[in-house]
């Protein structure tokens, strides 16, 4: 069953169609990547799916809700977050206080308890490092940090936007090993990557973005065997 | 030594004013990341709030009255003239509020005149303090506003929402991947802004009881002034830089030489430590992302 689907999706920067109407769809409990190089059009999908740029025509519906004109902070609420690309971590808040806003529209105390607990042991880092000031964290951390506060609100879908971008290959493997137990935990999965043979290891579905089309889609095994995914985005 | 003592006490209720002003500003353009040019004339609505409501001769009614006016004012404002700016250039913003801030200034005066109108809220007394005449209405603004910048530097360090001001300072896009609304929360801090302003306001009038539509222009460019000089959108950095600025104009006013340059030479001092420390006193220095 489709989590989310994505018709038609245009989005254009002042005269620029950024995204030329692509769509694709999530199905409950997959991993789906999206691949493509810089300029794709990668972020600019994530980011106009969640309502944080406007969407010129097209339509999202998540969970069998029509949510293309739902500003983002009520999008959260329905059980869609997003790591945004860059990490984006609140720099001057603690990494307490960081997961604090992550949880910012859970009313249930013993439910952020728990979910803080939950991110601490997934990643001891934090929990030694959680009156650190976040902006001090290293970039694998931040990265962990970035996660942990987009589960807090137990998406149904959780989107991840270069999440590999600037980490130590060791980290790298770390961070694909967690979403692939996330996934299995029952959270779905939707992965922008550069990485084009990290992420379609891992995928049981993948698009192929290029200058804002969906060129090419399949399952994350036939296009890490296709020619073109080869050529383009494999080295190969 | 008298003279010391009662230019010193004037300059700290002076500042105080400055100080409550600074703090509006510099919530504003620290979380709303807009100079909010229009918050000195807030001031001036808060002080024609006043001295109609004093009709009915209650000081503290007027004095809420003028909040709720000036709360009303300020979120209003925003609603219209600033949100459908957002994402704007900052300077099609700026431009804006000075268009708002001649707006109201206008619209005082065609409804009040151009002559100023004289209104005592309330009389304090006064007290002497090693010889000198200290009036209890400047004790009264200092205390205020400090006891309003612990509330506003706890408020924001401590709740919820204190913290979601900050996480939408730092950055817009992530916050409301937070599920925090974005506008609810720059409605509030503009909401929080303009009861200070009125409260400033009140203050005025405790000093100089006189309203006129011009009243909020000066302080709200020295309180302006202040703000950058203590380190725009720090709360304790506005407190600093009022009460800063206001000594400074006191000893300056009382020194018959330069006395006539006073403006002249708080608006110097704020050059000279641009120039020196960019940020302010208190400032942060923000990486800005690109």
């Amino acid at each position: 069953m489709a989590l989310m689907e994505v018709n038609n999706l245009e989005v254009y920067y002042g005269v620029i169609r950024a995204l030329k109407g692509i769509s694709f769809q999530v199905n409950e409990g997959e991993i789906v990547s999206l691949i493509g190089a810089n300029g794709a059009g990668k972020t600019t999908m994530m980011q106009s799916v969640v309502g944080i740029i406007p969407k010129r025509s097209g339509t999202v519906i998540f969970d069998g809700q029509d949510i293309t004109k739902t500003p983002c902070h009520k999008i959260v609420k329905l059980g869609m977050t997003q790591v945004p690309e860059g990490r984006r971590i609140f720099q001057e808040l603690s990494v307490y206080e960081n997961l604090l806003m992550g949880a910012y529209s859970v009313k249930d105390q013993q439910r952020f308890k728990e979910d803080l607990e939950a991110a601490f042991e997934r990643f001891p880092r934090l929990a030694e490092r959680r009156k650190q000031i976040a902006g001090t964290l290293s970039g694998g951390e931040q990265q962990m940090l970035a996660m942990s506060r987009a589960l807090m609100t137990r998406p149904k879908l959780l989107m991840l936007d270069e999440p590999s971008m600037g980490l130590a290959p060791i980290l790298v493997d770390q961070i694909f090993e967690i979403i692939k137990e996330l996934n299995a935990a029952g959270t779905t999965i939707l992965l922008v990557e550069q990485n084009a043979s990290k992420a379609l290891e891992i995928s049981d579905r993948a698009y192929v973005l290029e200058t804002g089309s969906v060129t090419l889609s399949g399952t994350g095994k036939e296009l890490a065997n296709s020619p073109e995914v080869q050529k383009a985005y494999l080295g190969g | 030594m008298e003279v010391i003592v009662s230019t010193l006490i004037n300059g700290l209720s002076l500042g105080g004013i400055y100080a409550m002003i600074a703090l509006g500003y510099t919530m504003v353009y620290g979380i709303a990341k807009m100079l909010n040019f229009a918050h000195g004339d807030i001031i001036m609505v808060g002080g024609y709030t006043i001295f109609v409501a004093m009709a009915v001769n209650n000081p503290l009614l007027a004095v809420l009255a003028a909040i709720i006016v000036c709360v009303i004012l300020g979120v209003v404002i925003e609603k219209v003239a600033y949100r459908p700016l957002r994402g704007a250039s900052p300077l099609a913003v700026l431009i804006t509020a000075i268009g708002v801030s001649y707006l109201l200034q206008s619209l005082a005066q065609i409804i009040f005149g151009s002559a100023p109108k004289m209104v005592t809220v309330y009389e304090f007394g006064s007290v002497e303090f090693l010889g000198a005449t200290m009036q209890v209405s400047s004790l009264v603004t200092l205390g205020v506003t400090v006891v309003v910048m612990t509330v506003l530097t706890l408020f924001v360090k401590c709740t919820r929402l204190g913290r979601a001001m900050i996480a939408v300072s730092e950055d817009r896009d992530a916050a409301q991947l937070m599920g925090i609304n974005v506008n609810g929360i720059i409605t509030i801090t503009f909401a929080i802004g303009s009861s200070l302003a009125a409260l400033a306001g009140l203050f005025y009038l405790l000093k100089a009881p006189n309203v006129s539509f011009t009243m909020g222009a000066m302080p709200g460019i020295k309180a302006f002034t202040a703000a950058v000089i203590g380190g725009i959108g720090s709360i304790p950095g506005a407190m600093l830089g009022g009460i800063l600025l206001g000594i400074v104009e006191s000893i300056s006013y009382k020194i018959a030489a330069i006395a006539p340059y006073t403006d002249a030479i708080e608006f110097s001092i704020l050059i000279l430590i641009l120039l020196v420390k960019p940020t302010g006193f208190l400032g942060k220095k923000r990486r800005e992302k690109v």
